[in-house]
């Protein structure tokens, strides 16, 4: 039984990266976003050092999280659509390793190479050095939550594509992800101690690993039923 | 082996938004036997299959699977069971391999893949990206997992939809192998089969006298 509660895990997790990985064109809008806005803001603000310095750390987490809410609405719509989440509800087992494994794949699709990404940015926003590992392990913690987070309200706006009302449900949620993941930026940039909202966001994804799939399974159900 | 009952049935009704989709269902099947049921469009076949398939909880009425209530044995009926609904949960990004794969049991050896892509006669589509293929195809390859399940009890939920002729009668080969062996099915079609021995129920719609 253990080894079929893993398998779930495991079969998702590589069926949806390998589905990422055939549509690589909408894969690369979230994080050509990120990098395009990224690239606007020093030409349209102002492109002194000290300025752009002040508002990366709060900039490079609103970007994170609008990328991905852009992505995550797709996360359940296509399974929707073409009868896999049937398949998934009838599965004898529990449905919150498969959904896990969902997650995962689109953390490691969408998380993973914005927090790759980051430095890049960091560094065209003249951002010190000593912050690049903060930033970096924060981006890898928080858009793990966002992740989970975005999922269910993805679970819970099928069958339609969430849009806006999605945007809506997740943003409050999002907040407590955007506050102390700046924070760890910005502490960092001011020679603080870091650790501290880090150590937040780290308990935000325990929480969030454990409460979301069960609010997801319960989503999926009631999508299904409506 | 004396036949026993595989599925009971006793006045299943589902209601959606204060309005009764059909007549109360009751029946049985057992094992070795195909049952088919018909019933004009919108009479309810999907959504008695999902409730049979606990995906949607009934409004009344029991289900049990060998004499258990559904509720008493969900994790092994639901072991037992191969569905194939409406829409077949093909993905259209993946291969016709990889999407047999990813659709039958664990430990599905790959020569069993191939085989079971054989029968179906999609052997040279098997690196093609089901998006590719024809509506029929992409039946087939649903269908494909007749043959590598190890499932008791079959719910196909019109599976005959859109296959040609000699899919049809492929179907048909699968199924009377499946009865032989001890199986049951319940399917759902518009069309009457000529190889299997079926027998029917007729889902009738409620008509409510205003």
């Amino acid at each position: 039984m253990a080894n079929n509660l893993s398998g779930g895990f495991k079969a998702y997790l590589y069926r949806d990266i390998l589905i990422a990985q055939r549509d690589r064109g909408d894969l690369s809008k979230p994080l050509m976003f990120f990098l395009l806005v990224a690239v606007m803001v020093p030409l349209a603000i102002a492109p002194e050092a000290n300025k752009l310095s002040a508002i990366a750390p709060g900039l490079i987490w609103i970007l994170a999280l609008l990328a991905t809410l852009l992505s995550i609405e797709r996360l359940f719509s296509e399974d929707y659509a073409d009868g896999s989440l049937e398949q998934l509800l009838i599965s004898p087992n529990l449905l919150m390793m498969p959904i896990l494994g969902k997650i995962t794949a689109h953390w490691l699709v969408i998380g993973l190479p914005l927090t790759l990404l980051s430095p890049v940015i960091a560094i065209w926003f003249s951002l010190p050095i000593s912050a690049m590992v903060p930033m970096m392990l924060s981006l890898a913690l928080g858009t793990a939550v966002l992740s989970l987070i975005g999922a269910v309200g993805a679970a819970l706006t099928l069958p339609r594509q969430g849009g806006v009302l999605l945007a809506l449900l997740v943003m409050p949620l999002y907040m407590p992800v955007l506050i102390f993941g700046s924070a760890t930026i910005q502490a960092a940039v001011d020679g603080l101690n870091w650790l501290a909202p880090l150590a937040m966001l780290a308990a935000l994804l325990a929480v969030a690993i454990v409460l979301c799939p069960l609010a997801i399974s319960a989503g999926l159900r009631i999508a299904k039923n409506g | 082996m004396t036949t026993h009952t595989v599925l009971k049935v006793e006045s299943l009704a589902f209601e959606r938004n204060d309005a009764v989709l059909f007549q109360p269902v009751d029946f049985e099947l057992k094992a070795g036997e195909a049952l088919q049921i018909l019933g004009v469009n919108g009479s309810g076949k999907t959504t008695l299959f999902q409730l049979l398939t606990a995906i949607l909880p009934s409004s009344s009425g029991q289900i049990s699977y060998r004499e258990q209530p559904l509720s008493d044995c969900r994790y092994e009926y639901l072991s037992n069971v191969l569905f194939i609904g409406h829409q077949s949960g093909v993905k259209a990004a993946l291969t016709v391999e990889e999407n047999l794969r990813w659709m039958s049991p664990n430990n599905t050896s790959c020569e069993k893949i191939s085989a079971a892509l054989e029968v179906v006669g999609l052997s040279e589509y098997a690196q093609i990206h089901c998006a590719n293929l024809s509506a029929g195809q992409k039946r087939r390859v649903a269908l494909a997992r007749l043959i590598t399940s190890q499932a008791k009890l079959w719910l196909l939920d019109e599976p005959l939809t859109s296959l040609d002729k000699q899919g049809v009668e492929l179907v048909e080969r699968c199924m009377n192998q499946h009865l032989a062996q001890g199986g049951a099915i319940l399917f759902s079609s518009h069309q009457d089969l000529a190889q299997v021995t079926t027998r029917n129920y007729k889902l009738e719609p409620l008509m409510e006298v205003a």
